[in-house]
């Protein structure tokens, strides 16, 4: 019985500290509406990267590019693995083939479906065996649901979901619910996971279990992640470098003790009086 | 001294092994690869161990402690939920003399620290990240004693650089090694183990402060495991499921006493959450757990059965209806008519076997409570659907069970009789004295208590009890507890208590009366039954003391009292009752860690709840200081409502 991880969890090729993903100089508009201007950031392999702003600031709108949901209409997202990769000209699905995993603010999950089923929907973009040995679940197929079976059961290990691993989704509680989202970027294997607020409504509790979660996956693993989260202490505790966004501008970018020297930031979030 | 001892030889074993490393090399020889000696469900699927492959795993682990310095005078400490693991490090320590101690992994650090350093640990096996957390928390206090931490799942802990700190399979890699150049040396050592031999440190509660440490020889837990399994017999075709600490003397009986000498595969759940399911996978042939386990199952079936259709329902009645009868003359030993044998086959065949099979308990030969007194309905209910449940009377200083019902002869108010090779005494002052081959010898490290527990050749148990005319013994709640009502009868609070318990919407009872004219409760209830009963009756609620306060839940629970009152003498009925606005919780120290209610504190802490329902009055204001977590204070007015029974 090996216990721990038994599978690579990071399908990154790159050497921590390495330069993973470029955004350079990108606009987003919505008609009139400037959601993004001139961003420009950079993420390093195996650190975390916080995202951080008031709300409408332009951080889910950022990820949104990231993982081609929006395409900005000027400016670059390049993505390194073996080779350079120009995100903004690629769709959502190849995005994730490379092996950028993310979970969503409102959970995204099937509300009908087992914890299992809705985390083997994850190794999706592993899944190789076609509509005939699939309908019929034989020769190569059901050695792959058996191989991507024993990933799962070691990503639910992880993030000790034993106990639900047969329940419908829709039957958790919300800090659960969000755990399994988590398992379900997993089950990608991620070459950078991307969270857009992982622990919003959650208590105490469930956040230390959550920045436990990441903080395994990062140090453990060495996965690159870029989390948006608005509890600050938790931002402060776990993430190598912050970025920080207003108005759809960077106002902020640096370690967590840089930023929080920072004035405009503190404008940003205390208001006016505080930052003089 | 009256004495009614009922001294009966042990069925005398054929085998001469001594201790648990040599009974573990026996089964090997006997069983070897061709069975199971563990299962753990491990990533969903359960995984099996033979035999040969346990003994290799703790031969090899024993091996890399003593290349690492582990003496016949060591102590190995274990922390962990129950893994096969853990059961390898307890049998690595006793292979080479060592001792092993298990600590509960929910003792506090304090406690921890105590344990660890007064027994001189040498080695602390743990689980899991969280565990090694928490010896480097402590471990200033420990490094003294301690020489290495072991952890056998390894996640979260890649980064951690402690030189002190070793992971299982290594461990076993060493002893590999060390088997190599000292061939022989292991089985030499394990053949000089003598029964004599302490076998483990078992922590029970001390009346105050720290815990004690009872020094349990191989031959007591052995002789213990013996006595058992002449009366209830087990099976290497049977099966077992560890899911109650190992560091417990109720585990160290099944799961090491007599796993090793009958060679029952034991069964080792994925996680504590998912015991249950685990064990309803399993269908084991034998339970021993806690009064809670049992009352939560009782309640599990109880709230099911609220919510399913009307014809269920009506099925379930006429059934459980069956049932009791039957159970009822099985109480007195009087044989069914045939009628009801048919109607019972009936029952059983539609209601009880789905019941069972739901609760895992479908293979069950025999199950056993012990440790608190177990409410009597609880009893019925359970002898109702055909489960083979009986009471134990038992303490850590014996090694576990003494006393027991036998088959077919049970009754609920008693403990039954001495377990094959004990003798059992009442003292002139009515404590219980015990003498066999399982008394332990001494608290390690205190010689005061060890003669205050054995003197005169007799374990003195601290408890109270009288056998009755039939030779069982009844063992008197602590002593203390006892009430004397006012007509003059004694009286059990816990009786009424478990009483009041049996219902889905209390979860816990505390009631009063030795000191006042009528008998009074102050009544938990259940939030989750009670809020799910609220819903499908459509009644809002926002909290739990606004829920407890609900005309409608007080009216609930009034029938569910009156329930118990007509069961009870006209004295011990309960006359007012109230609902309180909080649960009663450990860490408040209103209930012990096991749930087991501080009646003396929560007397004191609860004074004037206590004075008002003594009193006229239909209404009483409490005000509880709450303190934010930002450090703002504010207190919180609630009404509490005094209902009484009239008639009563």
């Amino acid at each position: 019985m090996a216990r721990g991880f038994n599978h690579v969890l990071n399908s990154s090729p790159l050497q921590p500290g390495e330069t993973q993903l470029v955004v350079d100089d990108i606009n987003l508009a919505f008609g009139g509406v400037q959601a993004l201007t001139a961003v420009s950031l950079q993420v390093r392999q195996s650190e975390i990267t916080a995202i951080i702003g008031p709300n409408g600031a332009g951080k889910t709108s950022l990820l949104n590019c990231v993982s081609g949901l929006y395409h900005p209409q000027e400016g670059s997202i390049k993505f390194y693995n073996h080779q350079e990769h120009l995100l903004t000209s690629l769709k959502p699905y190849e995005i994730a083939r490379l092996g950028i995993a993310r979970s969503f603010q409102n959970i995204e999950l099937f509300k009908h479906m087992t914890v299992l089923d809705n985390i083997m929907l994850g190794r999706h973009v592993h899944l190789k065996s076609n509509i005939l040995s699939g309908g019929l679940f034989w020769g190569r197929t059901q050695k792959e649901e058996i191989e991507n079976r024993r990933f799962l059961e070691d990503i639910i290990d992880l993030l000790e979901i034993e106990a639900i691993r047969k329940q419908t989704v829709g039957t958790l509680s919300y800090g659960l619910q969000k755990r399994v989202e988590l398992a379900r970027a997993l089950a990608v294997q991620p070459s950078l996971l991307v969270l857009d607020e992982p622990m919003a409504g959650m208590n105490n509790e469930e956040k230390e279990d959550m920045a436990r979660f990441i903080l395994d996956v990062n140090e453990e693993h060495g996965v690159s992640v870029i989390i948006i989260e608005h509890d600050m202490g938790v931002v402060m505790d776990i993430s190598d470098h912050v970025v920080v966004l207003n108005f759809g501008m960077k106002i902020g970018d640096g370690t967590p003790d840089d930023v929080q020297q920072n004035p405009e930031v503190v404008q940003a979030y205390l208001g006016e009086e505080f930052a003089t | 001294m009256k004495i009614r001892a009922r001294p009966q030889s042990p069925t005398s074993h054929t085998n001469m092994a001594e201790t648990f490393p040599q009974l573990l090399l026996e089964r090997t020889r006997e069983f070897g690869d061709k069975r199971i000696a563990l299962r753990e469900k491990y990533h969903g699927i359960w995984k099996s161990m033979s035999w040969a492959e346990l003994e290799r795993h703790v031969r090899h682990f024993s091996l890399g402690l003593v290349s690492m310095g582990l003496a016949p005078d060591s102590t190995v400490a274990i922390i962990g939920d129950n893994r096969p693991e853990w059961v390898m490090s307890e049998l690595a320590a006793q292979a080479v003399g060592a001792k092993s101690i298990g600590i509960y992994q929910d003792a506090v650090v304090n406690e921890m620290i105590y344990i660890i350093t007064h027994a001189r640990v040498k080695f602390i096996v743990v689980e899991d990240q969280e565990q090694v957390d928490k010896v480097l928390e402590m471990w200033d206090d420990l490094k003294e004693t301690v020489h290495r931490v072991i952890y056998y799942d390894p996640k979260g802990l890649r980064n951690y650089t402690e030189e002190f700190l070793l992971f299982f399979p290594d461990v076993e890699k060493l002893g590999e090694e060390y088997e190599k150049s000292h061939p022989g040396w292991y089985e030499q050592k394990v053949a000089a183990g003598s029964g004599e031999d302490i076998a483990i440190l078992s922590t029970t509660s001390g009346t105050t402060g720290y815990p004690k440490l009872a020094m349990i020889r191989h031959r007591n837990l052995i002789s213990q495991g013996q006595g058992l399994m002449t009366l209830d017999p087990l099976t290497a075709d049977d099966r077992f499921v560890s899911f109650l600490p190992l560091a417990w003397i109720g585990e160290q009986m099944m799961s090491f006493a007599c796993f090793l000498q009958n060679g029952f595969p034991l069964h080792f759940p994925e996680a504590p959450e998912t015991a249950q399911q685990n064990i309803r996978e399993i269908g084991p042939h034998s339970m021993f757990s806690p009064p809670r386990i049992w009352e939560n199952m009782v309640s599990q079936v109880l709230v099911k059965m609220e919510d399913s259709t009307r014809l269920k329902k009506k099925l379930y009645d006429w059934a459980m209806g069956v049932g009791y009868q039957m159970a009822d003359l099985r109480f007195r030993k009087e044989a069914p008519a045939f009628a009801l044998k048919t109607q019972y086959f009936l029952a059983d065949w539609l209601v009880f076997q789905a019941i069972k099979d739901h609760l895992g308990l479908r293979h069950l030969k025999r199950a056993y409570t012990g440790g608190a007194a177990l409410g009597p309905d609880v009893f019925r209910f359970f002898h109702a659907l055909g489960v083979n449940l009986k009471q134990i009377y038992g303490q850590t200083e014996a090694s576990g069970i003494s006393v027991l019902h036998r088959d077919g002869d049970i009754k609920f108010q008693t403990v039954g009789t001495p377990v094959p090779g004990t003798e059992v005494q009442i003292a002139e002052n009515g404590e219980i004295l015990l003498r066999s081959g399982s008394v332990f010898a001494g608290y390690y490290g205190d010689e005061a208590s060890t003669h205050n527990s054995l003197r005169d050749g007799w374990m003195h148990s601290g408890d109270a009890g009288y056998f009755d005319e039939d030779g069982h013994l009844i063992v008197i709640d602590r002593a203390k507890d006892v009430m004397t009502l006012h007509d003059g009868t004694k009286f059990s609070p816990q009786f009424i208590e478990n009483k009041l318990k049996f219902s889905p919407y209390v979860r816990e009872a505390v009631v009063f009366g030795g000191d006042w004219p009528f008998v009074t409760a102050m009544i938990n209830i259940d939030m989750a039954n009670a809020g799910k009963w609220a819903e499908n009756n459509q009644i809002a609620y926002t909290t739990y003391t606004d829920l407890a306060q609900k005309p409608e839940v007080y009216a609930l629970v009034r029938r569910q009292v009156e329930a118990a009152n007509a069961d009870l003498p006209e004295a011990a009925r309960i006359r007012r009752f109230l609902l309180l606005h909080k649960e009663l919780d450990a860490d408040d120290a209103e209930l012990t860690r096991t749930r087991k209610v501080r009646r003396k504190y929560v007397a004191q802490r609860y004074d004037d709840i206590i004075s008002a329902l003594y009193s006229q009055n239909e209404h009483l204001d409490v005000e509880s200081a709450i303190t934010y977590q930002d450090g703002r204070s504010a207190i919180i007015k609630t009404r509490l409502k005094i209902e009484s029974l009239n008639g009563a």
